[in-house]
C-alpha cells in the first residue's frame, strides 16, 4: 500500500457554502488539510460533516466558495474524476462481485489489464490480510473483514485524498476500537491524506492529527486532539466533546487571565481565554475529571447534593444535583483515595480555577 | 373408457397422491405441537376451505387446460362422429403444423406465421426494454418524488383507453393518409406516403404501447431497491455513466428485466387484437391463425394443438434465455 510520496495532496475549503433550497447545511467553511493528514470532522448528525464530504469527494457542488484539491480548483470535475476516493458509511461493496472484481473494479474502468488487475488484487488482500480471499462473495466476509475489503477497492485507485464517512458505525464496539488503530496504522503506512467523518468523538481524538467540530453547518474549532479537549473555542465544542460540567452565569468581574461568574451555585472561577468583560452571558466549563468532593486550598469550591452514584471499577461516577440543571458529575479515580459520601448526603465540590473555562454563552450540545 | 374422461380421472389420482403424502408424512413425524388443520379451522370451515380451494383449482385451471391437451390429440370430427370408432388418439393435429393435412410440402403459411409471431415478439421486447430501462431508471433513482408521481400518472392514464379505441386511433396516425404522412409530406420531407401499416410498423408500436406497463414496474421494482450508494461507489472510483449501468444497475435488476422480458414476450407472442388491427394485410399473426380454427373452422383439435405448440415454444424459448443469462425462474417473480 506505500505510494509515492508525491501522491499527498491537500484538501483546501474556500469560503464553501452549500444550501439545499431554502436550508444552509454548510456555513462559509474556510479549512486547510495538508497532505498527508489524518483530518476528522466531528459532530452529532445533522450538523454538515456529510455535506462537506460529498462536496470534497464531488457529488454535491458547493452553492459558494472553492474546493481545492492539491491546489487544483475541482469546479466541474466529477467525482469519477477526482483524486479522492470514497468509504461509504454502508461499505457500498458490490454484492454481485467477488472481493476480487470488487477490489479491482476501479483498475477495470481504468482499462488496467486483467493479469495486471489479479496481480494487484492479491498484493491488496495480501496487505489486508484476506489472502487468497479474492474468490469469495463479500456476503461471505465478516463485519471487519467488508471493511477491509472497502478500504482495499479505495486504495486500489491510489487516490490522493481517501474520504470516510463513518465506516467503522456499523461495526461492534471491540471491532470499532481495533479497526481504529488499524486504520491509523495504513493512513501512516500509505501516507495519503485521510478525511474522517465521525460523530463519535473517541474515534477523531484517537485517530486524528487534526479535528473539525462541527454545529449546524459551522465550524466551531479546527485543533488537535489536546487542544479540543483542553482549549475548547465555544460552548458547543466543550460540550460535546467529553463529559463536562456546564454552570451558565453572568460575569461578575474579569480580568486577561481570569473571570469570575454569578451562578445559581454562588460565585464560580476560571480561566477566562476569550477576554469575557464583566456583565456579559457566559458558561463556566469544569470536567468532571478535574473536579473533587472535597474542599480545598485556593480551589473554588460550591456544594450540592449526591444524587446517584455509578461505580465502573476503574472510577466512580458521582452524579449531584444541578439546581434544575443537568446534573454535576465528579468523576473519582481511584488512586485519589477520596472517600465517596453516600446517596442523599450533602457534599462540598472543589475544582482549581485553572482548570475550570469561561467560555461565551452559546449553544450546548444534547441538553 | 375414452381418452376425454381420463381428464377427469388425473386431477383425482393427483390429489389421493397429495393425501397420501400428508398421510406418511404425520406418521413418520408427528408434530405434537402443531395443531391439525381441522383442529385450527373447525371442521365446517375447514371443509368449506378445501372445498373451495380445490373447486378453484380444478374447475378454473387444471381441467379446462387438461381438456384442451387431450383435445389436441383427437382427430377433426363432426360432432356426431364424437366418442365414435374413429375417435382415437392422435399426433395428426400436430403434425399438420408441419405438413398440411391435404398433403404436398411444408404447411409454409403457419410456419412463417410462426416464426414471425416469435420474431416480432422478440422484437417488440427489445423495444420495449430500450424504452423502458431508462425511464424506470430514472423514476427510481434520479428522479424527485413529484415528478416521478407525474410520470405514473402519465403512464397508467392513457390504459384507461380500450384497446380497440387505442390500436384504431394508431391507424388514424401511421395510415397512407394518416396524420404523420400527411404531415411528412405537406413539410416536404418525403415525396409519396410511407405505408406505415403494410411494413408492419403500426403492429410493433401498437404491441409494444400495450405492454409498455407491463416492463416498466418490473424494472422500475427492482432498479429502486437498489441502493444508491452503489451507484455513487462505482462513480467514485471512476466509472462512467454507462458502466455504472452495465456493471452494477442491469446485473442487480437481472431477475426484474427478466420478469419484465418474459411477460412481454409472453403477451406479444399471444396477442391477438393489436397484430389483428395493426398488422399489414399481409402479415399473418399465430394467434390469429389459432383464433380462425376455433371460431371460423370450428377444429378445435387443431386449434389446440396449435395453441399448445406456441405455448410450448414460448416456454422454451424463455427458459433458454433465461439460463442464457443466469436468471432462476424464481428470481423472476419475486
Amino acid at each position: 500500500m506505500e505510494q509515492n510520496r508525491d501522491m499527498r495532496a491537500g484538501v483546501e475549503l474556500d469560503h464553501v457554502t452549500v444550501r439545499f433550497g431554502e436550508f444552509t447545511a454548510v456555513k462559509d467553511a474556510t479549512l486547510d488539510i495538508r497532505g498527508g493528514e489524518f483530518f476528522s470532522f466531528l459532530g452529532p448528525s445533522g450538523c454538515g460533516k456529510t455535506t462537506i464530504l460529498r462536496t470534497i469527494s464531488g457529488f454535491l457542488d458547493p452553492s459558494e466558495g472553492k474546493v481545492r484539491i492539491g491546489g487544483q480548483d475541482m469546479n466541474g470535475i466529477g467525482p469519477n474524476k477526482r483524486p479522492t476516493a470514497l468509504i461509504f458509511q454502508n461499505l457500498a461493496l458490490f454484492p454481485l462481485m467477488s472481493v476480487a472484481e470488487n477490489i479491482t473494479y476501479g483498475l477495470r474502468v481504468r482499462g488496467v489489464s486483467k493479469a495486471d488487475r489479479m496481480k494487484r488484487a492479491n498484493e491488496l488482500l495480501e496487505q489486508i490480510a484476506l489472502p487468497g480471499q479474492g474468490d469469495k462473495l463479500v456476503s461471505e466476509l465478516s463485519g471487519g473483514q467488508k471493511q477491509r475489503v472497502a478500504i482495499a477497492r479505495a486504495l486500489a485507485v491510489q487516490p490522493k485524498v481517501l474520504l470516510l464517512d463513518e465506516p467503522l458505525s456499523a461495526l461492534d464496539l471491540k471491532l470499532r476500537q481495533h479497526m481504529r488503530a488499524e486504520l491509523r496504522s495504513i493512513q501512516q503506512q500509505v501516507g495519503i491524506t485521510f478525511i474522517y467523518i465521525t460523530h463519535d468523538q473517541g474515534e477523531a481524538l484517537t485517530m486524528s492529527d487534526r479535528i473539525a467540530v462541527m454545529s449546524d453547518g459551522v465550524i466551531q474549532q479546527i485543533a488537535d486532539g489536546r487542544n479540543v479537549y483542553d482549549e475548547p473555542a465555544t460552548a458547543f465544542v466543550a460540550s460535546f466533546v467529553g463529559e463536562n460540567n456546564a454552570f451558565a452565569g453572568t460575569v461578575a468581574r474579569a480580568d486577561n487571565t481570569f473571570a469570575v461568574l454569578d451562578t445559581p451555585f454562588g460565585p464560580l472561577r476560571g480561566r477566562n481565554p476569550k477576554g469575557l468583560k464583566s456583565g456579559d452571558r457566559a458558561i463556566l466549563f469544569v470536567r468532571p475529571e478535574s473536579a473533587r468532593l472535597a474542599r480545598g486550598e485556593g480551589d473554588t469550591t460550591l456544594s450540592s447534593r449526591v444524587k446517584n452514584i455509578a461505580f465502573e471499577g476503574n472510577m466512580t461516577h458521582v452524579f449531584l444535583d444541578g439546581a434544575g440543571k443537568k446534573d454535576i458529575t465528579v468523576t473519582v479515580g481511584r488512586q485519589d483515595g477520596a472517600s465517596i459520601p453516600e446517596q442523599g448526603a450533602d457534599a462540598a465540590i472543589s475544582y482549581n480555577p485553572a482548570l475550570g473555562l469561561v467560555l461565551p454563552d452559546g449553544k450546548l450540545a444534547r441538553e | 373408457m375414452s381418452s376425454r374422461s381420463l381428464v377427469f380421472i388425473v386431477p383425482l389420482v393427483v390429489i389421493a397422491i397429495f393425501w397420501l403424502m400428508a398421510r406418511v408424512e404425520r406418521r413418520m413425524a408427528p408434530d405434537a405441537s402443531q395443531k391439525g388443520y381441522f383442529e385450527r379451522n373447525g371442521k365446517v370451515l375447514g371443509i368449506a376451505f378445501i372445498l373451495l380451494v380445490a373447486f378453484w383449482m380444478l374447475f378454473l385451471v387444471v381441467l379446462p387446460y387438461l381438456y384442451m391437451v387431450v383435445e389436441s390429440f383427437h382427430p377433426t370430427l363432426t360432432p356426431l362422429k364424437r366418442g365414435g370408432p374413429e375417435d382415437v388418439l392422435t399426433l395428426r393435429q400436430y403434425e399438420s403444423f408441419i405438413v398440411p393435412p391435404t398433403g404436398g410440402g411444408l404447411n409454409w403459411t403457419h410456419i412463417n406465421a410462426f416464426l414471425f409471431s416469435i420474431f416480432a415478439s422478440v422484437v417488440v421486447t427489445a423495444i420495449n426494454f430500450v424504452i423502458c430501462y431508462p425511464l424506470a431508471y430514472y423514476m427510481a433513482q434520479a428522479g424527485a418524488p413529484q415528478r416521478v408521481r407525474l410520470i405514473l400518472l402519465g403512464l397508467v392514464v392513457p390504459y384507461w383507453v380500450n384497446e380497440i379505441l387505442r390500436a384504431f386511433s394508431l391507424r388514424l396516425l401511421l395510415a397512407t393518409k394518416g396524420l404523420i404522412n400527411n404531415v411528412l409530406v405537406g413539410a416536404g420531407i418525403i415525396d409519396t406516403p410511407i405505408d406505415f401499416l403494410g411494413q408492419n410498423v403500426g403492429l410493433y408500436v401498437g404491441l409494444s404501447y400495450a405492454y409498455l406497463l407491463v416492463m416498466i414496474f418490473p424494472l422500475y421494482n427492482a432498479i429502486e431497491s437498489l441502493d444508491k450508494n452503489q451507484i455513487e461507489a462505482a462513480r467514485d472510483l471512476g466509472a462512467p455513466w454507462w458502466r455504472i449501468h452495465k456493471d452494477v444497475v442491469i446485473p442487480y435488476a437481472k431477475p426484474g428485466i427478466a420478469s419484465g422480458c418474459t411477460m412481454v414476450f409472453m403477451f406479444s407472442a399471444g396477442a391477438l387484437a393489436a397484430p389483428q388491427f395493426l398488422g399489414g394485410p399481409r402479415t399473418l399473426w399465430f394467434t390469429s391463425v389459432i383464433y380462425n380454427f376455433f371460431f371460423q373452422n370450428f377444429n378445435w383439435a387443431r386449434g389446440s394443438a396449435y395453441a399448445f405448440i406456441l405455448l410450448a415454444a414460448c416456454i422454451a424459448l424463455v427458459m433458454v434465455m433465461l439460463r442464457l443469462f443466469k436468471v432462476s425462474l424464481g428470481e423472476t417473480i419475486k
